[in-house]
């Protein structure tokens, strides 16, 4: 209390300032009086008695300084001092702080840039109440190397009564459905969830309501709930919107309630957040097959919200248990080599997990970044020292203390530090927006990456760090300077400077050593993306369009226009026989979502039952497997190995036949010849009325494998079938020829709706694109690596020539003595150039040790290059010597050219 | 020669407030003039120090302080003891006893008496 009442005294006196040194004057002179007097009554005369007086009183001068110091807060008066100070000397050498502050703003500026990114993405909890007890359920059957193979409705419902969730919803990944009714066929986003999703999320309608989570409806309940985005743009934000039908897929819904502005859904793809439709559902009646423990909703998530208080790994704990009483109740359904699993990954985490690692590398590349930018500058501090050391130790000789040289000294530095982050948070609000359109699309949350108080308290944070960290060694060796031999130099640079010296070289070395990891990582993330880039995808993007199209699927199947491969087989004719006539058109082929290249970002895989070997779903391998059009293989030219494609004889009331990849050959019937094989894929759920068990399905051929998954792996196993044997309602209409791709889409739009009316038309993009796209966040951190190991070299570039001009300068005089006693000009230049080649071997040892852990830690990032790739390490190490060597010779050259009588006259 | 003992911070207050207790009002010069006194001349207090350490206990509210004019008419800063001060003065003279009652038995007991 007490000393609280005496800060804010003092504080006040700061602010106010409010001084007593008068009061104190008139009480010493007040005392002294009274003393005097008393010395006087002792016998002294006036002139002693004053003597003895003010020897007895002590030092007025050290007494009023304590007694300031009691009146007000010394500490905050010199930092302002300090603070003056330091504004002044850097006023007083412009160059020198508008470098040093540069480069802060750029390893800061860029710092808070990745952290902006990492602030969004991995930092924030997800919008909802609670985020930490959200779960994503995994089904996995690691036995037959299937992973995330959905649940079954009767597992479902054990998860729900096991005791372990508060609930647990199945929701679709995010599907196309058909608003049609207004002027255009609208096709959108929607997902199918249990009526109890908003209820798992915590978030309600902010019109309306959602689901009734204790809504038990086995199908559709004919309710949706649409996202504010499509109700300000469709709806014109009707405030009667509730009630009204919304015709999808020919089946009409009625609006329970519209979703908050904020709401995005959760998901890994930035279409799965975008969802702007939910349907509640209980997937357990029509369209959906009944409840059976063996049929596995595939391509639907499970998400789950804990019981309060219930970390991850104890609930995984009980899970556990739970999945080995019921392996032992339904032995036949869950066969032991399936080894089924159920996983629960924190929700956070699933939408996140895929882009982790390359967001940690860039913030660990924009550390080391950053970490040179000090060191630079802490280097840029050092080579004043030399200038200053005369200022330094004439304060000293005056009677400066040490700690307060290094604080005035530390005040500099971080005032830099500050006014560099200033400057970069400044640049980064400026270029911000510019900066975003490098962020790929598809990295999840891209929309919440902003400038907010958590970035500029790290930024802020950095700063004063990084100005504690880097000022302190420089003040330090500062302060530490010889008084005499400095002194009596007059001016002629200090000789006390060894330290520093070696300080300065320490430095570079380290700055050189970072710079090289960085190139390293920046030079094989290079040929990572250049192997990707120049990979031979298998087939040919080159002049390939495609345009996709939705076909209805309403609820009651028997209502299906497009219900069997027969019926829809008219419409595709017809549909392709008209894209064919378009002007440049040269092929055109067909295909489902699946059978678009890389285009999909979870592809739904299907049990493969091979005749033999397995007896039900719960046992197969699963296996990607996109519906075609006969003409598919050659639009794409991918090469057949064995046996024939499809043809137009392959319909629907013909055997079924099927072409393989490689992959799936080797995979599925190693050395074995896989042609007459026969196979069943569980069914499409569309195919429900038509046959309760799968028909045998033959393989007929077998095709090259093709990147068409990944470009970063070929050998994914598929397995294709005609679309005239097995209707698809995805449809993505393949051209190849001179086709415009700004005019094709209203073209297709009009071929199409001239079939049937009914019919949306949507994105229609190059194959091209469609591949660059899929490397989008490869290509960003490769990019912005490389940027950043760019900037790396030129500051280790502008170190060793600071360094270098240093130790030219220092040894100016022993430099013209050699010249005057007859040393070659050559012999000066290489001695410089060799002290430079020993800094850069030294930083190019230490670096190449460095890269050499971190190319190993960032191993998975790379494709088709070693973490060892000697071409990378020499042509990198190449580089930096090569820059280092020259950095060094502009200084060598100058001190070739050195007049040795000028120099030596000069001092 | 020996140095006179310094005066440690803690006790010079204690004096101070000790002081203006038993003489009420007082200024500067009284009440070194009286430590000096009372302790006979061997506490070396340089008598400047003193006027830091009544800033201090004003700021702390223990005193407080006004001018007036001195026996002989003379302007002078006169300080007294507040309400909080004489609160003080009893807690700290309370330890002291404490503390001095401590020593003083450490220095009674021989070396008989600890076997």
């Amino acid at each position: 209390m007490k000393i609280l009442r005496r800060f804010l005294i003092r504080l006040s006196n700061f602010v106010t300032q409010r001084r007593a040194d008068q009061r104190l004057r008139d009480e010493i002179a007040e005392h002294l009086a009274f003393q005097t007097e008393e010395n006087m009554r002792a016998g002294m005369s006036p002139t002693e008695a004053r003597r003895q007086a003010a020897l007895k009183f002590g030092a007025a001068e050290a007494i009023s300084e304590l007694h300031h110091a009691e009146q007000s807060i010394p500490f905050i008066e010199n930092l302002f001092f300090d603070l003056r100070y330091a504004v002044r000397i850097l006023v007083k050498s412009p160059g020198f702080s508008f470098i040093a502050i540069a480069t802060i703003a750029l390893g800061i500026g860029a710092t808070t840039a990745i952290f902006s990114v990492i602030d969004a993405t991995l930092l924030h909890p997800l919008p909802f109440p609670h985020p930490a007890e959200l779960v994503r359920v995994e089904d996995d059957l690691p036995g037959v190397g299937a992973h995330g193979v959905g649940v079954s409705v009767p597992e479902w419902r054990d998860l729900e009564s096991s005791g372990i969730f508060q609930s647990v919803a199945i929701t679709g990944t995010g599907a196309n459905v058909n608003l049609t009714g207004s002027a255009q066929p609208l096709r959108l986003n929607f997902k199918q969830v249990t009526p109890n999703y908003f209820a798992v999320l915590g978030v309600d309608a902010q019109l309306g309501r959602t689901f009734n989570p204790s809504d038990t409806t086995p199908g559709y309940n004919l309710e949706v709930v649409i996202s504010d985005g499509l109700w300000r743009r469709e709806f014109g934000a009707d405030p009667h919107i509730l009630g009204k039908a919304l015709r999808l897929d020919n089946d009409d819904y009625h609006v329970v309630g519209v979703m908050p502005r904020g709401f995005r859904d959760q998901g890994s793809t930035s279409d799965e957040q975008n969802t702007e439709l939910w349907l509640g559902a209980g997937f357990a009646g029509l369209p959906f097959y009944p409840p059976q423990r063996g049929i596995r909703l595939r391509s639907r998530a499970v998400i789950a919200r804990l019981k309060p208080g219930l970390s991850i790994a104890a609930a995984q704990g009980r899970l556990d248990a739970l999945v080995d009483a019921l392996k032992k109740q339904y032995p036949a359904e869950y066969p032991a080599q399936t080894a089924w699993t159920v996983r629960l990954i924190s929700l956070s985490e699933s939408v996140v997990a895929s882009v982790r690692q390359s967001l940690i590398l860039l913030f660990g590349a924009v550390a080391l970044v950053l970490l040179i930018s000090c060191v630079n500058v802490a280097n840029l501090l050092l080579a004043r020292a030399s200038v200053r050391g005369r200022e330094i130790a004439v304060r000293q000789a005056l009677g400066a203390q040490r700690t307060r040289l290094i604080r005035q000294l530390l005040t500099e530095s971080m005032l830099l530090f500050l006014l560099g982050g200033v400057a970069g948070l400044a640049i980064l609000f400026c270029a911000g927006p510019l900066l975003l359109r490098l962020v790929p699309e598809s990295l999840p949350h891209v929309n919440d990456i902003s400038v907010n108080w958590g970035v500029l308290a790290f930024a802020l944070a950095v700063s004063v760090a990084a100005g504690t960290i880097f000022g302190l060694a420089p003040a330090w060796l500062m302060s530490r300077v010889d008084l005499i031999g400095t002194l009596r130099q007059e001016g002629r640079g200090s000789s006390g400077s060894f330290k520093r010296s070696r300080a300065r070289q320490i430095l570079v070395i380290s700055e050189l050593a970072l710079s090289l990891v960085l190139m390293v990582a920046a030079g094989l993330l290079l040929r990572s993306f250049w192997h990707l880039f120049k990979v031979q995808p298998g087939f040919n993007p080159d002049r390939v369009m495609a345009i996709q199209t939705w076909l209805p699927g309403p609820n009651d199947p028997t209502k299906d226009i497009y219900r069997t491969a027969t019926q829809e087989s008219v419409l595709l004719r017809e549909i392709l026989r008209r894209s064919r006539s378009l002007p440049g058109v040269e092929e055109v082929a067909a295909g489902d979502g699946t059978a678009l290249p890389l285009g999909h970002s979870r592809p739904s895989p299907l049990p493969l039952i091979r005749e033999g070997i397995e007896a039900m779903d719960n046992q197969a391998p699963v296996i990607d497997s996109p519906i075609v059009s006969p003409e598919y293989f050659h639009l794409l030219a991918i090469p057949l190995d064995r046996g024939r494609f499809f043809n137009n004889q392959d319909l629907e009331n013909t055997p079924q036949v099927a072409v393989i990849n490689e992959a799936a050959a080797r995979e599925y019937w190693p050395n074995q010849d896989p042609l007459g094989k026969r196979v069943r894929l569980s069914l499409d759920a569309r195919e429900l009325s038509s046959s309760a068990t799968p028909a045998w399905t033959t393989i007929v051929g077998v095709i090259a494998d093709a990147h068409t998954e990944s470009l970063a792996d070929a050998a994914i196993p598929q397995i294709y079938r005609s679309v005239y044997q097995h209707p698809a309602k995805s449809l993505a209409i393949f051209l190849r020829g001179q086709v415009d791709p700004s005019t094709i889409s209203a073209q297709m739009r009009q071929q199409i709706q001239s079939v049937d009316p009914e019919l949306p038309v949507f994105l229609a993009e190059t194959l091209d694109d469609v591949l660059a796209s899929s490397l989008s966040v490869r290509r960003f951190s490769m990019e912005l690596i490389a940027l950043f190991a760019a900037t790396a070299l030129l500051l280790a570039g502008l170190g060793i020539y600071g360094t270098i001009s240093y130790v030219v300068n220092e040894q100016r005089r022993e430099i013209a003595i050699r010249l005057a006693l007859g040393a070659q000009r050559g012999t000066i230049l290489n001695i410089i150039l060799r002290r430079g080649l020993g800094l850069a071997a030294a930083g190019a040892g230490l670096g190449v040790a460095g890269a050499l852990i971190v190319s190993h830690l960032m191993a998975g990032l790379l494709y088709g290059v070693s973490p060892n790739d000697l071409p990378t390490f020499a042509g990198v190490t190449f580089v930096l010597t090569a820059v280092a060597l020259a950095a060094s010779y502009i200084p060598a050259l100058r001190a070739m050219r050195l007049d040795p009588i000028t120099t030596l006259h000069s001092e | 020669m020996k140095d006179k003992p310094d005066v440690l911070q803690g006790t010079l207050t204690l004096m101070v407030l000790k002081t203006l207790d038993v003489l009420g009002q007082q200024h500067g010069w009284g009440i070194a003039r009286r430590i000096e006194q009372i302790s006979g001349d061997l506490l070396a207090v340089n008598q400047g120090s003193l006027y830091p350490l009544l800033l201090k206990l004003e700021h702390e509210g223990s005193i407080a302080s006004e001018w007036g004019a001195s026996d002989n008419n003379r302007r002078a800063r006169f300080y007294r003891l507040t309400a909080a001060g004489r609160k003080q003065l009893q807690a700290e003279t309370r330890e002291w006893e404490q503390t001095a009652a401590i020593i003083a038995r450490f220095f009674k007991v021989k070396a008989e008496d600890l076997t």
